[in-house]
């Protein structure tokens, strides 16, 4: 479904990604592991249209999307949440997935027919498959930050995507709020054949909800395989999961 | 609030305004109509301005440009082409939506303060034009006697004309504020790269905003012109820009009808307190850092905010938006 090939990224000198290869497969839950500047935030920019790659590929099923701006690619059916939480604080929750929601439906551009109206059952729907329809009336901005996290998942969801990016969808959670995100992420791969792409600090996360594992260090793809093979790799136990152990 | 619609008791207010405004030109003085009839044209500029600064999250600094330019459009193709007077009202606004693209078009290349500088400068490109271009403009001297049509010569009929624009302008734009283009647009203004992250072209949107806006503007424009009977530069001086400006955010410019009081107080204020002193802006300048420390969402911020704790929540709030 994804294919990333050989994809180069620099700033001023400093190459983020060098020469990473990713291959997402339609259904599966696919992780990205490495440590901190590992560039694993900077490959989702790039696959989702943020930043332009110099060199390499992006396929997405079949087509090239390396070189379209972030909105072309979620028309083609990806969407993505922010490593930071990224909603739209002063509306309410309900329209923050509703702005998505009516984007996919190609009607943000409807001028005289109230909102309030349009798209109601599809965002309610949305919302309670998260589990925020309680709060659908709340300010979005005054969400705990778990909330929010949850809800830019519920925004990333509106635009009915085939594969969903996640970028540490569970960073700076409670342990609680992290295994119901996890809940949350296996549910959609599972009952709604969602393919997702993540990338995870937590190991026992990624390990637990993964079914292929790619390693990142320095901006290189190490390995792609099953959990099982990650682990008994000599490089990553080095490179990263041995660092870990270290320290 | 999406569960309910329309608040029956903000709609009772306004037909009660609406009444008493158009009874008030037959009690008041001449001036006085006069005056409310700048307030109408000023508000209708403000909350043009708003609709792409307060709900689109645009730095719009120079916006009196594509009012200066509908009310220059309309004198000139009344005066120097003998275009008939409602001809030249229905162009003239085009005119400025033309401005409108064809700046905003350059502008929404750049993101925040550099949008904001590259629009100053632009618009002050304008300006030079038309302070310049005597020939055409008579630059400093303005235009001044634009005949007007027997059925809007005197200041109470003037002022009926503008008031019926004004409140057809106003329904149009709170329904543009309510429709999904409206709410996109209020989502970018929160944040433009998750925004397009959903599958919105953020550029085009914020274009079609400004082209609305500008358009907005010089209709207040054609109604400044109608009023007065006169246009002059200063209609398109950065001054004025900064002026509109602070309406907004002294009304409130994250609410949909804050800009039109903060048109009010400014303009009340430039007349009442300019009687006295020509210092007014002093008055102006303490009123607003009283605002920043007090009522930092302005005043219908604070307005609906009070309403909504004392459990009143109203469709057009703040926390409606």
């Amino acid at each position: 479904m994804l294919r990333v090939e050989n994809l180069y990224k620099s700033f001023d000198g400093f190459i983020a990604v060098n020469g990473a290869e990713l291959v997402v497969e339609k259904g599966q839950r696919v992780a990205v592991i490495g440590p901190n500047g590992a560039g694993k935030t900077t490959l989702f920019n790039l696959i989702t249209g943020q930043l332009k790659p110099d060199r390499g590929k992006v396929t997405f099923n079949g087509e090239n999307i390396g070189t379209l701006p972030p909105h072309e690619v979620c028309r083609r059916g990806i969407a993505r949440s922010f490593q930071i939480a990224n909603i739209f604080h002063r509306l309410s929750v309900f329209k923050n997935v509703q702005v998505s929601v009516l984007s996919r439906q190609k009607k943000s551009n409807t001028f005289f027919h109230p909102a309030h109206r349009m798209a109601v059952q599809e965002t309610d729907r949305i919302l309670e498959s998260v589990g925020l329809l309680d709060k659908v009336d709340d300010i979005a901005g005054s969400l705990s930050h778990g909330d929010q996290r949850i809800l830019e998942i519920a925004i990333a969801l509106g635009t009915e995507p085939q594969l969903l990016i996640l970028d540490e969808p569970t960073a700076g959670m409670s342990p609680d709020e992290t295994a119901a995100t996890m809940g949350l992420i296996r549910r959609l791969s599972e009952t709604q054949g969602l393919t997702i792409l993540f990338c995870e600090h937590d190991m026992d996360v990624v390990f637990n909800t993964a079914q292929s594992i790619m390693v990142m260090h320095y901006g290189k793809t190490i390995i792609q395989a099953t959990p099982e093979e990650v682990r008994a790799n000599r490089t990553v136990q080095e490179a990263y999961l041995g660092g870990e152990e270290d320290a | 609030m999406r569960k309910n619609g329309s608040n029956t008791k903000t709609i009772l207010f306004l037909a009660a305004l609406a009444v008493v405004l158009l009874f008030l030109p037959s009690v008041l003085t001449r001036f006085y109509t006069y005056i409310l009839s700048l307030i109408f044209v000023t508000a209708l500029l403000a909350m043009s301005l708003n609709m792409v600064v307060g709900h689109g999250g645009l730095f719009q600094f120079h916006h009196c440009v594509f009012y200066g330019v509908g009310a220059y459009a309309f004198a000139l193709m009344i005066t120097k082409a003998g275009l008939p007077m409602w001809i030249s009202f229905i162009v003239a606004p085009f005119v400025s939506a033309l401005t409108g693209l064809i700046i905003g078009w350059l502008c929404v290349r750049l993101t925040k303060l550099y949008f904001g500088m590259l629009q100053i400068s632009l618009g002050s490109l304008i300006w030079a034009i038309i302070f310049r271009w005597y020939s055409l403009t008579h630059g400093d001297d303005g235009i001044h006697g634009i005949p007007m049509p027997d059925l809007i010569a005197s200041t109470t009929s003037a002022y009926y004309f503008i008031f019926l624009f004004f409140v057809l302008c106003l329904v149009v734009m709170y329904l543009i504020f309510k429709s999904p283009f409206g709410m996109t647009l209020q989502a970018m203004r929160d944040n433009p790269d998750r925004c397009a992250a959903v599958g919105i072209n953020v550029r085009r949107h914020q274009l079609t905003a400004i082209v609305l806006a500008t358009f907005f503007a010089g209709i207040a424009g054609v109604l400044f012109a109608v009023l007065e009977r006169t246009v002059f530069p200063d209609l398109l001086f950065w001054v004025l820009s900064l002026e509109v400006f602070i309406m907004c955010l002294l009304g409130g410019w994250f609410t949909f009808a804050g800009p039109a009081v903060g048109a009010a107080i400014t303009v009340a204020l430039r007349t009442f307190v300019g009687i006295y002193t020509e210092y007014w802006t002093l008055v102006l300048g303490v009123l607003l850092i009283l605002l920043i420390f007090f009522l930092p969402e302005g005043v219908m911020g604070f307005i609906y905010s009070k309403m909504e704790s004392s459990g009143q929540r109203d469709a057009a709030g703040p926390r409606g938006v």
